[in-house]
């Protein structure tokens, strides 16, 4: 039977690609194999996001005034909606947790090397896509803490040479976080994001398939490991693993709604943004108030972007692991840069 | 059984456990929970003095519409607004006297029986009592 309907689809369009990839595709096996999972767990979780969004969508109201008393409807009322709610959240965070690991896993086994510089790149712009979810996602149950933390975060794009004070306005929708904010987040966050996303994610991997997987510089191939079924399997276990742990997390700590917002209240003391910016977060705030008669945070700021372009081009400027050389300081610099988040974030959630 | 086929069902009726154990939550999920709001039993209509004599109006009864008319001969009569045929929104029409939707131009009587046209049952009746100034409403004691 299947096989007939592959008949009927193989006498319209050729199915040598996915017949390719069953077949004759192979995954190398060294002491860094395991790293190739971090990419398809992210991947993972970026499906349970779209489930779980698409039917949190079902009952969420984005207005200031039903925001909240939607999202504790969905959490008190609706069967399940808790579980949903928090599935969504604690996948959120474990997405961005496994695209952090990718993400330092290929820095550091230089994986950005000739010919993969577009997957590298493609794949940062997925991490910085992801960070917008984050941040635009934060501000929908339209909470105390997302609503200060919001009006802090977006602060901070005032702080942007030239244009700062434009970008303020333009991701506010004026010149305060209110309804217009909520708007423009949630189109961002439900629309414009997952079709980035999923237009550069298809790229992404489409590079993965196409080019195979990168093995480290130097790297000590012990055999290969058919895809199908050996890899996918094991691929298939690793997702297996991620859904467990997301199923406890979302079960045995449910994520909390907090209180309603108030604009014209004070802001809570210790006002901290998520886990995953809180390294920025709290690296700006060592900075003393003026750099050179320039403010601290712009020159922190300034600082954080070049980084970011630095990584982002890493392909084009680390030239020794294109010639299969390895590139000593891409690799102290990575494991500084991976040190100086896991610190900052540490002191910043202790602080 | 041999190991294999054994291994086999036991990877068939966890893979089956674990899709339900998801399905199950998002199945109940998208049946929304009732509303408190869906089922009043009673509520202001109008005020004394909106309505004369072979005239209706419109009312919020609970998340339906209800319709609330005062008769030629100057009583209150009160039914669901909702057609019985496809759910529309029906009026009162002064030039014939009868409840009337103009979906499919279907035709109630000033009791809310069904007279012509496609609707297949009468309209639910409400009590009507006026009580100082207000004209309230309430679903009759079946």
């Amino acid at each position: 039977m299947i096989r007939k309907i592959l008949d009927w689809i193989e006498a319209r369009i050729s199915l040598e690609g996915p017949r390719h990839l069953l077949e004759e595709k192979t995954v190398p096996r060294h002491r860094f194999t395991f790293f190739y999972f971090f990419g398809g767990m992210a991947l993972f979780f970026f499906i349970v996001q779209v489930c779980s969004g698409v039917l949190l969508l079902l009952y969420y109201q984005p207005t200031p005034a039903n925001a909240y008393s939607s999202v504790k409807y969905i959490m008190t009322q609706v069967p399940f909606g808790w579980l949903i709610r928090s599935v969504h959240v604690w996948s959120a965070n474990l997405m961005i947790l496994c695209i952090f690991l990718h993400f330092f896993t290929a820095l550091l086994t230089k994986a950005y090397r000739k010919p993969r510089e577009m997957t590298w790149m493609s794949g940062f712009i997925l991490m910085l896509l992801c960070l917008g979810f984050g941040f635009t996602g934060y501000l929908l149950p339209w909470n105390k803490l997302s609503y200060f933390a919001t009006k802090v975060g977006t602060t901070m794009v005032d702080r942007f040479p030239f244009a700062g004070h434009w970008l303020l306005e333009l991701t506010r929708g004026g010149t305060e976080v209110g309804s217009a904010t909520l708007s423009r987040f949630f189109a961002l966050h439900v629309f414009v994001l997952p079709f980035l996303v999923i237009l550069i994610l298809a790229f992404h991997l489409y590079l993965v398939q196409a080019q195979g997987m990168s093995v480290p510089i130097n790297a000590r191939i012990k055999g290969e490991i058919k895809f199908f079924p050996n890899f996918l399997l094991r691929d298939l276990f690793a997702w297996l693993v991620a859904l467990c742990v997301l199923a406890l997390a979302a079960s045995l700590f449910p994520w909390d709604l907090g209180v309603k917002a108030n604009p014209f209240g004070s802001a809570p003391p210790g006002i901290k943004p998520e886990w995953y910016f809180l390294a920025v977060f709290q690296a700006l705030k060592f900075l003393p108030a003026h750099i050179v008669r320039i403010e601290g945070e712009v020159v922190g700021m300034g600082l954080f972007s070049l980084a970011g372009a630095a990584a982002f081009l890493l392909p084009f400027i680390d030239r020794k692991a294109s010639r299969e050389q390895p590139s000593l300081w891409v690799t102290v610099g990575g494991t500084a840069a991976l040190v100086f988040m896991i610190a900052m974030t540490i002191y910043g959630y202790f602080a | 059984m041999d190991r294999r086929s054994f291994l086999n069902g036991l990877l068939s009726v966890s893979g089956l456990a674990l899709l339900g154990s998801m399905v199950y939550p998002v199945v109940h999920y998208l049946i929304p929970p009732e509303k408190s709001g869906n089922s009043v039993d009673s509520g202001t209509a109008a005020k004394v003095g909106d309505l004369k004599p072979n005239e209706g109006k419109i009312f919020k009864f609970g998340e339906k519409p209800g319709i609330l008319i005062m008769t030629p001969q100057g009583e209150y009569r009160a039914f669901t607004a909702v057609c019985t045929h496809l759910g529309c929104t029906v009026r009162y029409r002064a030039d014939v006297k009868e409840i009337w939707c103009p979906c499919h131009n279907g035709f109630y009587n000033l009791h809310g029986k069904n007279i012509a046209g496609p609707p297949p049952k009468p309209l639910t009746a409400y009590a009507v009592h006026v009580e100082g100034k207000d004209i309230l409403v309430s679903r009759r004691l079946s």
